[in-house]
């Protein structure tokens, strides 16, 4: 799904009737698309003549029925947040009371309706006296302190509302547990929508309150505009006066003393409550009590799904999902609404709405720390400094602690006990990037030779000479910082030291004062005490039938030599060392004798598959200047040979023992690069069988087709693991190939997999170079060895990545580039202290491109904590992100979809919950109070549940679903920040002078002008969204079109004109490329088009297809869970 | 007809027969008291260049069990147009195409002079031979450059149309794709696993086409029959060039041998492959696998021996004692190749060229069992091997190859008689028939035999059993018949038969002894009495052989000597038996049954060639030709002669000192001297002439007395003077011979004494 062969083909324009893997159509058609219309079939639920939300059937509706879920011709939202158009959308109410829905920009719109919108306020009820406390804080000016964010809970206003919509108010509430219920049965969200068809009224009453709440906290400048509380709204949350912290009689200082700067609060308890009453319609129900306030979660639930003003019964719920999963709930979950709308009655009627614009922002967050840190210095002389967001552009000084940008940790403070830990739940690990690309401005880490006896070692631990080591007696010995061992400083190393006790050498040695640097191995160090010979690049080329027709070995074979150019070589060497070798490949196996006296190039062809063996010796393995003309012979002559070629089966475990015999003959490590077509179904070792059947996926049983069909693969990878030998593969699909089984050899044995569905040299030829020059290119380290020491106390228990593992500490990996993150789960076995602190050190031992042995280290001092709120201070939300969701990933094959969301929810209240309870001053549980540095958390963790990766359903391909999660469980925390919650460009108000990214939007519907453009994308794919009402200025300046429906969406490219505006969208669309580690495909989306659905589903905020909840409707069963968890 | 003597002159040149006994004695008992066997050596394609051309088929006996065909010994009623079988006697009547006979108007086959004749059949399908070259790239530079050009060489050598295909072998067994442009391909086997026939097929992509082919309509199928002779096995006119290409790009294996180790070599696995390939693609047709090998099998299935170097490789004395470690395994593994080989009608060639031995014990069944050459030599880059392998491809006058394929010799017997088996280079295919016996004299059980491979000179010992009881005399003037059946392909590619019909008379022994004597040809006895003691000595300990074959020697003397009882001296022998006991007292020195001083290789070797050279080539291996040439006296070692041994293996210029020092003097160059020129010469000129003629081409030396060389005709000669007697025997110039064994002068006293003991 996620590389769809045609620009226009996430496919939901294709006819039913589509095959899955039918040949690819020019036009193309996904996977995605045809799951969709199955599903659909399942349920029977003819999709055709119903439009979604009652809104008129799209007029283009080239899709027929499908279409109902994008939205309708006026952009009407399916979350109900966002419209500010809506003429219609209170179809069921005043009209004025749909302009309430939009927040401050209606507001700004439409300022007359004053009364409206006051409604709205009031029910925030952001009394002037309580806000301005809460605005007190800068947080994020100063890093040291927290901010709270809250969004209460507001009663009572509902009951004007009510009245509007006739429906009695109980039955809003009651709503609510259903969809939440959602996340909990493993029901598609729209669940929720199971009711509304029940009672009608009742929705569109609900639907109002949604409309009505933004959240405060955000909201500064437009509570001014009410004129409510002018003072108070006026700071946006960073301004306020620091001093009114101490004012809120919420804000307790902080127990641990004035580090701890005040929570932020919205609203306090009771001035909530208040306000509501006041401002609420004069017939409005009693004020309610805090507590009750709960309810109001659900309600938003109800309300998101059915969006703002979609009164019209019709349950067809937007945004993809399958209107028929809605019917099919079952009664189960009527009856179940039913029952809570019994009961909640009395409770009742906290019926708001959170404004989506109030809710923690993830843009904010990084242009706050844009501005914090941009383009600074960061320096690493503290101990458990939290370093600036992945997002922004800063220089490392390294003065003792490893760049962030090598490891970083979830926590910088650890809590020093494993109570604390564990009662948090906040993950303790790290996400390492051994060999992360430094900024051109930045230094790598320096090579150190300490001469024949090798780097300098603790005698027990074995940690490595580190700026932390504690010298004593003289300089005579040392004591390690981990294990507090004290060891002799041998003769050699010896130095005296000043009068700080340091030694004179402090500066001189980098082992003495960096973080990061490199040690020169002995043959201690190495295989069978040899030091290694250079490593090799293996090419294998699958050349059956479809690969050949598909343009892949043409192209492969024209252009691979250009590609070997670009061999990495360190920076004084003339030549790669690397040597490259070719195998092609059928049922049979042919290697390729090079040797440059040759004059053609000799197939050698194995076809004793079950016993693969290295056919030949010289002559397969070269240096490209040695037998170049062979070569490029060879590489024209491999077209040639298999022009013609009818074989369609392949074998894939064969390959891959050919390449490790090959390596194992050379002795030496390397990479084999697979270049593969199809499920290897021919009679050989690996031999797999077709057991697809997507419509497991999101199931409980989607275990059976996400793990290894077999452990063949896993096995051999073992072996190349052994061997030093990594295994890259390019796939290029036109049907199932089992992905989940053949990629763990990638996984395995710290290789990668890249996938092109649909594969043609013509539209994906570019990507895919782009792809393999990179995978060529790039810095890498062989036949590696890490080792995670830490400070007593804790210990790693756990790794993820790709990677293995054949004891408990020593992670192998056969490779391991750039690109490439492991993470690390580290647990207590004892306390910490919290003056020492606590030590981590990264030791890798691995072979560099020309074949050196040589160890990185990477150190890394945290602090330890004895209280919460420290932690909570210090924690690094996007490494966290990154944990839980290798976590999450790890468990996809053992638990069910269900139970790993739950955990998810689960930690994701217990960490909030926690917070609430340690470090935020008493409030009102109708408060939902988030820590500052974790504000964004229940966002990340909502998309993280919602993402393909982890929850992709019947409309992605299993294959897309096991590709995704093995890319994420090697993705480094850039990659993941922004596939989980993907960057959202505007392209239609561009700065035409500037040169760097316009800033980025909220990744919702809501935020999508009909008039705007934007380009998405999250890592590993990109699109462009194009609104039809968008200026046509714009439109002839970049597609050379009239109009937007012009725009040949199916081109994949961007015209290259000359004029500044396509100029300047075609340098974005590279930047943001240049930014990513694959070659993002670009896909046009126009709006309404029928690829509109799945561009939305990247909208983390919104719903998601298979029933995610959207933000605001997460963020209010969070506020539940922790309410609950509080009582 | 004079004489026996030129009665098997006759027989041998116009048949290629020579019997044991040609007047056979006509009762089992009788016989079996004759001591040497009944038996005959027969050369199936003997060189007849003066045989009509016949092109219809022979006319078979009609009864089921005999279809002996009809021969110059049968009755015929011309009226009746009818004859007889003289084997089964059914009365048959001639086809349709023979009514125009009478006795004036005979076909051919009732010539009598036609006892052999040759059909050849028309219906048959022609095919072009089949050569598939196996090479061992293990080997130095230099052998491997002159091995390659040989076989460069070879291919204008071959008939255009000829298929030729390549499998080269070191650590890994390659089989190339001809005629590949842009990118030479080959299919490489791993050398350590023995795969079978199936496998192989598949492997190679060709097992599977039978099954494609019974799917494919008729057009397609004609494609893909040609699909594997495409790729591996090419007409030599197309593929030529880059055949040549290829075997000059060809390099040595390049796999590293350690120090103190051997190559890896996969002989067994690149010979079986080289069976597989053929087997599926070209079953019964005439073909060549050409084996070269540079040294022994190291690996795999076949190996001979590890590649441990400070391990030698087995002697004779390892073998006695049991100490070889995979000659059991190899034998079994190059014996079921040779049956398959066999089987399909394929002949495997194996040239072998090392200094060491290279296993022929262990290989020695794919050539014996196919009919195949076996050629050892020192080195690739000698005249030996040069010349030898070019003659594989001599012509005979009518400018024909002289090789056949897939022979199949059939021995149809009278009544009287019964086939007990044939040593020769030949499998059984066990056939049964009313002639075959129940005793059995080398391979038995059949009356039919299958030549993969067969030359003019291919001879054959055939062995019968008299079964007629003492009880059931035959008839005054009654005779034997036997006859000789042999289709083969033809170098040509035409389907021939040649048939040989004999008749023997049958003698009472009991009254008519002398004349049985008389008619005994002990040059043929001694021959086939040799092949029957090489075929023992294959399986049995050589002590016993030998002692069976001096048992059988006293028995004979015993049974037709003249003596008294205990009196040595009264022993006389008469003409036809007098040579025999010589013929013996070589045999028994001879290298076919000592092994001391001989490799197993050479043992194998030796015997190789003993068991398919006609009478004559026989003969000299068992007891050499010495020929003498000086300005006077008896052919011995002295020092002013020059000599010249055959072995036939060996060809031997020994010059005596005195000679040797007038050559190094240079009378020879002298004007005066010319006499000696010539006598140097005359010896030379004579050896260049067997040396043209031979095949393998005999090692050919040259050697001064107390030369180092000189040993091979040492051990060769009889030792009437050695250092136990030369005192005695005294001083007449002479030079005495270092061994033990004891000359033919005390082996013939010895013997003469236990002849006529009574005691034995």
């Amino acid at each position: 799904m996620y590389n769809p062969q045609a620009g226009q083909s996430m496919g939901y324009g294709q006819p039913p009737g589509g095959q899955n893997y039918g040949p690819p159509p020019v036009s193309g058609h996904s996977m995605g698309y045809q799951q969709q219309q199955q599903s659909m079939n399942q349920y029977g639920t003819p999709f055709s003549g119903k439009p979604a939300m009652g809104q008129p059937p799209p007029s283009k509706a080239p899709m027929g029925g499908y279409n109902a879920g994008p939205p309708p011709p006026t952009g009407q939202p399916m979350h109900g947040q966002q419209n500010q158009n809506g003429p219609y959308t209170n179809s069921g109410g005043p009209s004025s009371q749909g302009q309430q829905y939009y927040g401050q920009q209606q507001q700004q719109r439409v300022p007359t309706s004053i009364p409206n919108q006051r409604l709205p306020q009031a029910q925030y009820g952001v009394p002037p006296a309580s806000s301005q406390p809460s605005r007190g804080p800068a947080p994020s000016q100063l890093p040291t302190q927290m901010s709270e964010l809250s969004i209460s809970g507001q009663p009572p206003l509902p009951t004007g509302q009510q009245q509007m919509r006739g429906p009695p108010p109980p039955s809003n509430t009651s709503q609510a547990p259903n969809a939440y219920a959602g996340y909990s049965t493993n029901q598609p969200y729209s669940q929720g929508a199971v009711p509304s068809s029940n009672a009608p009224g009742h929705w569109a009453a609900t639907s109002q309150h949604q409309s009505m709440g933004p959240p405060p906290t955000n909201m500064g400048p437009q509570p001014t505009s009410m004129g409510q509380a002018p003072a108070s709204m006026a700071p946006p949350s960073m301004a306020g006066p620091p001093s009114s912290m101490s004012g809120p009689p919420s804000m307790g200082p902080p127990p641990s003393g004035g580090a701890y700067m005040g929570t932020q609060q919205v609203g306090p308890p009771s001035g909530h409550m208040g306000q509501p009453g006041m401002s609420g319609p004069p017939s409005s129900g009693p004020p309610m009590a805090g507590g009750v306030t709960p309810g109001y979660g659900y309600q938003q639930t109800g309300a998101g799904m059915v969006g703002p003003g979609s009164t019209p019964p019709s349950p067809g719920m937007g945004g993809g999902m399958p209107a028929g999963a809605a019917m099919s709930m079952g009664s189960a979950g009527m009856a179940a609404s039913h029952a809570g709308m019994m009961q909640q009655p009395q409770t009742q009627a906290p019926q708001r709405r959170l404004d989506p614009d109030q809710m923690p922002s993830p843009i904010q967050v990084i242009e706050d720390d844009r501005r914090t840190h941009g383009n600074q210095p960061f320096t690493t002389n503290q101990r458990g400094q939290v370093p600036p967001l992945v997002t922004t552009d800063f220089r490392v000084v390294d003065q003792g602690n490893c760049s962030p940008r090598f490891v970083r940790a979830t926590v910088y403070n650890i809590p020093c006990t494993q109570d604390m830990l564990k009662q948090s739940q906040v993950p303790l690990g790290l996400v390492i990037t051994p060999f992360a690309e430094v900024k051109p401005n930045e230094s790598s880490p320096p090579v150190v030779d300490n001469g024949a006896n090798g780097p300098i070692r603790c005698n027990r631990c074995k940690a490595y000479m580190c700026p932390y080591m504690q010298f004593i007696d003289g300089g005579r010995r040392f004591q390690c910082n981990f294990c507090n061992c004290i060891t002799e400083v041998p003769p050699e190393f010896f130095q005296h030291l000043d009068h700080m006790g340091r030694r004179l050498d402090y500066y001189d040695r980098p082992e003495l004062s960096l973080g990061s640097y490199e040690f020169v191995a002995t043959t201690d160090y190495c295989k069978n005490n040899k030091l290694p010979n250079p490593p090799a690049f293996i090419f294998m080329i699958d050349v059956t039938y479809n690969s050949v027709k598909n343009g892949m070995v043409p192209l492969l074979c024209h252009q691979l030599h250009n590609l070997l150019e670009r061999l990495p070589k360190e920076t004084d060497q003339e030549e790669s060392s690397i040597r490259v070798g070719f195998v092609t490949y059928d049922k049979t196996l042919h290697f390729y004798n090079l040797n440059g006296a040759l004059a053609q190039p000799q197939m050698l062809v194995v076809s004793d598959i079950n016993d693969v063996f290295m056919p030949l010796l010289d002559g397969f393995l070269v240096k490209l200047s040695e037998a170049k003309l062979v070569i490029d012979s060879l590489l024209e002559q491999i077209p040639v040979m298999f022009r013609d070629t009818r074989e369609t089966e392949t074998m894939l475990g064969p390959v891959i023992e050919a390449g490790l015999a090959a390596l194992k003959a050379a002795d030496c490590a390397g990479k084999i690069f697979i270049f593969h077509s199809s499920l290897p179904i021919a009679e050989a070792p690996g031999r797999l069988k077709n057991r697809d059947d997507r419509k497991l996926l999101g199931s409980d049983k989607e275990k059976l087709v996400l793990q290894p069909q077999t452990t063949y693969y896993s096995k051999v990878a073992q072996n190349c693991v052994a061997a030093g030998c990594s295994v890259d593969m390019f796939l290029f699909p036109n049907a199932y190939l089992d992905l989940a089984t053949i990629g763990q050899v990638c996984t395995i044995t710290g290789g990668q997999c890249f996938k092109y569905n649909y594969f043609t040299a013509a539209s994906d030829g570019e990507r895919f170079l782009f792809d393999l020059t990179r995978d060529i290119e790039r810095p890498i380290a062989f036949d590696a060895i890490m080792r995670v020491r830490t400070s007593t106390g804790i210990r790693p228990t756990s790794f993820h990545g790709n990677l293995y593992m054949s004891n408990t500490t020593d992670v192998e990996l056969a490779s391991i580039d750039c690109d490439k993150a492991i993470d690390v789960e580290i647990k207590h076995d004892d306390k910490l202290q919290e003056e020492s602190g606590a030590f981590i050190q990264i030791a890798l031992l691995y072979t560099t491109i020309r074949g050196q042995r040589r160890l990185r280290i990477h150190n890394l001092s945290l602090n330890c904590c004895n209280q919460m709120a420290d932690m909570f201070r210090s924690c690094e939300m996007d490494s966290i992100l990154n944990l839980i969701a290798k976590q999450s990933l790890d468990q996809v094959i053992h638990a069910t979809p269900k139970a790993i969301r739950e955990v998810i929810i689960n930690q994701c209240a217990t960490i909030l919950t926690c917070y609430r309870k340690n470090c935020a001053s008493p409030s009102s549980p109708g408060q939902l109070i988030l820590p500052e540095c974790m504000k964004l958390l229940p966002l990340y963790s909502n998309s993280l549940i919602k993402s393909d990766a982890l929850s992709g359903g019947s409309d992605i391909t299993t294959d897309d679903r096991s590709w995704l999660m093995q890319s994420v469980n090697a993705m480094d925390v850039a990659s993941s920040h922004v596939y989980f919650y993907p960057r959202l460009l505007p392209l239609h108000n561009l700065d035409l002078e500037a040169t760097n990214l316009p800033v980025s939007t909220r990744c919702t519907v809501d935020k999508l002008q009909e008039d705007g453009v934007y380009l998405l994308e999250n890592g590993i794919s990109m699109y462009i969204w194009i609104g039809l009402h968008v200026n046509p200025d714009w439109v002839q300046n970049v597609f050379s079109v009239q109009s937007p429906a012009q725009i040949d969406i199916d081109s994949g490219k961007l015209l290259q004109l000359d004029n500044p505006t396509s100029i300047r969208v075609r340098g974005i669309v590279e930047q943001v490329r240049k930014e990513r580690q694959r070659y993002m495909k670009l896909t046009f989306v126009r709006q309404r088009d029928t690829l509109e659905p799945w561009f939305k589903h990247f909208l983390c905020e919104d719903k998601g297809f298979n029933g995610g909840a959207s933000y605001v409707d997460y963020l209010c069963h969070m506020h539940k869970e922790i309410r609950n968890m509080l009582n | 007809m004079a004489t026996y003597q030129e009665f098997i002159q006759q027989a041998e040149e116009r048949d290629g027969v020579r019997f044991s006994w040609n007047v056979w004695p006509s009762s089992r008992l009788e016989a079996t008291r004759m001591v040497v066997p009944l038996g005959c050596l027969f050369t199936p394609l003997k060189e007849r260049p003066d045989l009509p051309p016949i092109q219809y088929d022979p006319v078979l006996c009609g009864r089921p069990t005999c279809r002996a065909i009809l021969n110059p010994l049968c009755q015929v009623d011309y009226r009746a147009k009818l004859w007889a079988c003289n084997f089964c006697f059914q009365r048959n009547p001639f086809p349709p195409q023979y009514r125009a006979i009478s006795e004036q108007h005979q076909p051919a086959e009732l010539i009598p002079q036609f006892s052999t004749i040759e059909y050849t059949l028309t219906r048959a399908t022609s095919t072009p031979p089949i050569y598939l070259i196996v090479l061992d790239t293990c080997m130095d530079e230099e052998d491997l450059q002159a091995l390659k050009e040989s076989l460069q060489m070879s291919l204008s050598l071959l008939p255009p149309n000829a298929l030729v295909g390549l499998i080269t072998f070191g650590r890994m067994v390659q089989v190339h794709e001809l005629g590949c442009e842009g990118c030479s391909k080959s299919y490489v086997f791993r050398g350590t696993k023995d795969l079978t026939a199936k496998q192989i097929q598949e492997m190679l992509g060709i097992g599977r086409m039978a099954g494609q082919q019974q799917r494919a309509p008729q057009q397609q199928q004609q494609q893909q029959q040609q699909q594997p002779m495409n790729r591996f096995l090419q007409p030599v006119h197309k593929c030529d060039m880059s055949l040549t290409d290829l075997l000059g790009e060809l390099q040595r294996d390049p796999w590293p041998v350690g120090a103190g180790k051997r190559p890896l070599r996969s002989t067994g696995v690149a010979l079986s492959i080289a069976v597989g390939l053929l087997e599926c693609t070209y079953p019964n047709t005439g073909a060549r696998i050409m084996l070269f090998v540079g040294g022994p099998g190291t690996q795999g299935p076949g190996m001979v021996i590890g590649d441990e170097l400070k391990i030698p490789i087995r002697s004779h004395h390892d073998i006695e004692k049991d100490n070889v470690k995979f000659m059991r395994k190899a034998i079994k593994h190059y014996e079921g190749l040779s049956k398959r080989a066999a089987e399909t009608g394929h002949v495997i060639d194996l040239f072998s060229c090392a200094l060491d031995q290279t296993g022929l014990h262990e290989m020695k069944s794919v050539t014996n069992n196919t009919g195949g050459h076996l050629v050892m030599g020192d080195s690739f880059n000698t005249a030996l091997f040069k010349q030898t392998f070019q003659r594989v491809f001599s012509k005979d006058v009518k400018t024909e190859f002289k090789m056949a394929f897939g022979a199949l010799l059939e021995v149809k017997t009278s009544r009287e008689l019964k086939v007990s088996g044939a040593i020769g280079p030949c499998v059984s295919t066990n056939m049964k028939s009313a002639s075959v016996s129940d005793t059995e004299i080398g391979m038995g059980g059949s009356c039919q035999w299958k030549f993969c491979g067969l030359y003019p000179n291919t001879t054959v010992g055939l062995f019968f059993e008299v079964v007629n009881q003492h009880s059931a005399p035959i008839p005054q003037g009654g005779r034997g018949c036997v006859q000789f059946i042999t289709q083969y392909q033809h170098s040509s590619g035409q389907r021939r038969v040649r048939v040989t019909t004999l008749a023997r008379n049958w003698a009472d022994a009991a009254t008519n002894i002398q004349h049985i004597a008389a008619g005994f040809d002990q040059e043929a006895a001694a021959v086939l009495m040799a092949r029957i003691a090489v075929h023992r000595a294959e399986n049995e300990e050589g002590s016993d052989v030998l002692r069976w074959l001096d048992r059988m020697l006293i028995r004979l003397c015993q049974k037709f000597g003249d003596y008294h009882k205990d009196d040595p001296n009264s022993f006389r022998f008469s003409d036809t038996f007098s040579l025999y006991p010589q013929f013996m007292f070589h045999l028994r020195r001879s290298q076919f049954l000592q092994v001391f001083n001989n490799s197993p290789d050479e043992t194998c070797y030796y015997r190789h060639m003993l068991m398919r050279e006609d009478l004559t080539q026989s003969l000299i291996m068992v007891q050499p030709i010495l020929y003498a040439y000086s300005f006077n006296g008896p052919p011995e070692v002295r020092t002013d002669r020059i000599l010249l041994m055959d072995t036939f293996f060996q060809l031997l210029i020994f010059r005596g000192d005195t000679i040797a020092t007038w050559r190094k003097a240079g009378y020879h160059n002298q004007a005066e001297h010319e006499n000696f020129r010539q006598l140097l010469n005359a010896p030379s000129d004579d050896a260049q002439e067997i040396l043209q003629t031979r095949f393998p081409m005999p090692r050919y030396i040259e050697c001064d007395q107390e030369g180092s060389q000189a040993r091979f005709l040492l051990s060769r000669v009889n030792p009437s003077q050695t250092h136990n007697n030369m005192y005695a025997w005294g001083t007449d110039g002479g030079a005495p011979v270092l061994t033990d064994d004891v000359s033919l002068q005390v082996f013939m006293d010895h013997l003469k004494k236990l002849a006529v003991s009574s005691s034995s």
